[in-house]
């Protein structure tokens, strides 16, 4: 099982290589002018950006800055009102079989009719098709799936019966039934216990080594310089996009924030030096 | 025989068998394609979508009279209320969608704008001098007095239909049900797929309209998922159970409308639905209004033991006479209060045990652990053996006795 994923990553990153030199063009994500607006003020203005592969994106901004909605817009979820949307270098709508979508856990009812696995064989509705049955192997790598968020010994508990982290893991687990390429997480580790953090965030490394993209919207700024590599700071229009090691600066922050967080949270942050 | 004996055994002639195979075969259908309906939240636009059958029914007489048809051809009233309801179902999601106004209000101003023009097209219809306009009204509370084979047979294929259509689309309906912005982002067109969702439910409708009639069939679609919801925790039940409850809904309260003459069939299919839902919400596991107060009782019980035991282990008085029950009842002290051997035994581990989540609290400090402390949770089954040693080798002090009595509670 191990070696054949392996195999198909580097299939895929030959692929892209192939296909496609330019990076940005290739990227696991590209957005170019998105914009989103209810009524008559956006929440996204022309924002572009361009997610890497082999990666850990943050999206930061303050409540209101459309992080979820850039995340949405891009997906097709919510309508732009303009922009284009690329992945690995073809439009959505080709490419929707390499991403998997997270929502935040507060969007569903937990109290719907449906199991653990149940949630997490989702991931698999698609490949199964309209007039599918479900297979054993189907079977077989959903229950990995929740092997590789811990969660093994709840796969036939209700899901109304379990805690916020939880629910964060079986969303986890879903995503990772898909096999995806790009991983788009929206807030994953809002209200979720400290174990439950560890666990994601290992899950979302061993992702990243395997070559895949994850890009999650991210409201921790005390972790952002331990948990990512990229950083993309927006409030509305975008602020500021690059590696965290030269981009999650003070004055980045400033410009996100506007003036909204204290001196003093900042100087405890790990920021980058603005070199 | 008993007249509602000879009606559930199909004996009570040939139009009752008729109308109890029809009902039960209507029932089930309803059931099952309003589950979707139930688990997406929006029960109330069937509401609307049966209103708006009417201005259709009205339509269609009038204009198959005009040709110099039979204005009472079923096909025909069908198709009519079909294509009114359609309307109305795309008005609701129209209005919903592009004005600020929400589903609610969408749903009331289509409800009663549809129905008001359709009972002037009843009214009119009435003054008509062609055409056998008398029964027409039936199509409001359902009538089975009339009902023939082709009523039966247009029931038995449109339900069919509308089951597997159901099944079929049950994968994609239930991710729009549980998570719509997923099932968007995996690239189902969330919109088609409710608007089919809508569209089971309208076809139902359509066919139960005359057996049931518009205003009842509601009860139909909803009663039973709601109820078949008691019972179980898997949404693939759920339509199945529902189909199952609308189908003996439907086959008991024809069977029942038998028994006196006028009696009337569609409001007594949604009573004999209404009372498995009331039986349901009381008797279900689980979910049910008796099992969440035996588990209340339960909880209570546990919580009063323990309280009784730590009061015995520091030699306190209890006061409290459900806890005095309840450690009575154990055989845990005496009736006069003292505790016994047994009752001793117990509360020196439950005290310990409490001494024992103080150390882990300060070990682990993990709260997915820790967390699972409620006083209650055994300690044996949150943490290992060795583990547990370890607790009491900090504690220090008499650890035989400690681990002996853990191993006989």
């Amino acid at each position: 099982m191990a070696l054949r994923s392996a195999q198909v990553t580097v299939a895929a990153q030959d692929g892209q290589a192939l296909r496609a030199p330019d990076p940005v063009a290739s990227a696991p994500l590209a957005v170019r002018g998105v914009t989103v607006s209810y009524g008559e003020k956006p929440a996204v203005f022309s924002v572009d950006a361009t997610f890497p592969a082999g990666a850990m994106t943050a999206i930061i901004g303050p409540n209101g800055a459309g992080k979820s909605t850039l995340l949405k817009a891009a997906l097709g979820v919510i309508p732009r009102l303009s922009g284009e949307v690329s992945v690995f270098g073809q439009p959505i709508e080709t490419a929707r079989a390499r991403i998997a979508y997270v929502p935040q856990r507060a969007s569903v009812d937990w109290d719907f009719p449906a199991s653990v696995i149940d949630v997490v064989l989702m991931g698999l509705y698609r490949r199964i098709g309209l007039l599918g049955r479900l297979t054993g192997a189907q079977r077989a790598k959903a229950n990995a799936c929740l092997a590789r968020v811990g969660m093994s010994d709840f796969a036939d508990r209700q899901i109304g019966q379990l805690s916020g982290g939880q629910q964060q893991r079986v969303f986890l687990a879903r995503a990772l039934a898909q096999d995806a390429d790009l991983y788009l997480l929206d807030e994953p580790f809002a209200g979720v216990d400290a174990a439950t953090e560890r666990a994601i965030i290992d899950v979302l490394k061993s992702l990243k080594a395997d070559g895949k993209a994850v890009v999650c919207v991210h409201h921790d700024l005390a972790t952002v310089a331990t948990y990512f590599d990229h950083v993309f700071l927006i409030n509305v229009r975008k602020i500021a996009e690059g590696p965290v090691a030269t981009t999650f600066t003070g004055a980045n922050l400033n410009a996100t924030y506007g003036g909204r967080l204290a001196a003093t949270h900042i100087d405890q942050l790990a920021l980058a030096d603005p070199a | 025989m008993n007249p509602f004996l000879d009606a559930l055994a199909l004996n009570a002639g040939y139009n009752a068998a008729l109308v109890g195979i029809g009902a039960a075969m209507l029932g089930f259908a309803a059931g099952a394609a309003g589950t979707f309906l139930f688990l997406r939240k929006r029960a109330l636009v069937s509401d609307a979508v049966a209103h708006a059958t009417l201005p259709g029914v009205g339509l269609a007489f009038i204009l198959m009279v005009a040709l110099g048809g039979d204005g009472r051809n079923l096909i025909g009233l069908l198709l009519g209320s079909a294509a009114t309801a359609g309307i109305g179902l795309l008005l609701v999601e129209w209005i919903a969608r592009r004005t600020r106004l929400s589903e609610d209000a969408a749903i009331g101003a289509v409800l009663s704008v549809f129905f008001g023009f359709g009972i002037v097209l009843l009214t009119v219809v009435q003054t008509m001098s062609a055409g056998r306009q008398a029964g027409l009204e039936g199509f409001l509370l359902g009538s089975t007095a009339g009902m023939l084979f082709q009523d039966a047979v247009v029931i038995a294929v449109g339900g069919a239909l509308a089951v597997f259509a159901t099944w079929l689309l049950r994968r994609p309906m239930t991710l729009v049900a549980f998570d719509p912005d997923y099932a968007a982002a995996l690239g189902y067109n969330v919109r088609r797929i409710d608007l089919a969702m809508m569209g089971l439910v309208m076809a139902v409708t359509v066919i139960g309209l005359k057996l049931v009639g518009l205003i009842l069939i509601v009860a139909m679609l909803i009663i039973p998922p709601v109820t078949a919801r008691f019972w179980t925790e898997s949404s693939a039940y759920v339509i199945w159970y529902a189909g199952l409850i609308g189908g003996v809904s439907g086959y008991v309260g024809a069977a029942l409308s038998t028994t006196a003459p006028a009696m009337p069939t569609g409001p007594i299919i949604v009573l004999v639905a209404a009372s498995l839902f009331l039986m349901s919400l009381f008797v279900a596991p689980a979910r049910g209004v008796a099992a969440a107060v035996i588990r209340h009782r339960r909880f209570q019980r546990r919580v009063h033991r323990r309280q009784g035991l730590l009061a015995l282990s520091r030699a306190e008085p209890i006061h409290d006479d459900f806890t005095l029950r309840v450690l009575r009842g154990e055989g845990l002290i005496r009736p006069d209060g003292v505790a016994t051997a047994n009752g001793r035994a117990l509360a020196a581990k439950t005290a310990r045990d409490e001494h024992r989540w103080d150390i882990a609290r300060e070990i682990h400090q993990d709260a997915g652990l820790t967390g699972r402390y409620d006083g209650l949770t055994p300690i044996e089954q949150v943490f290992t053996p060795d583990e547990i040693a370890e607790f009491d080798r900090r504690i220090g002090g008499p650890r035989a006795l400690g681990s002996s009595l853990g191993g006989t509670a």
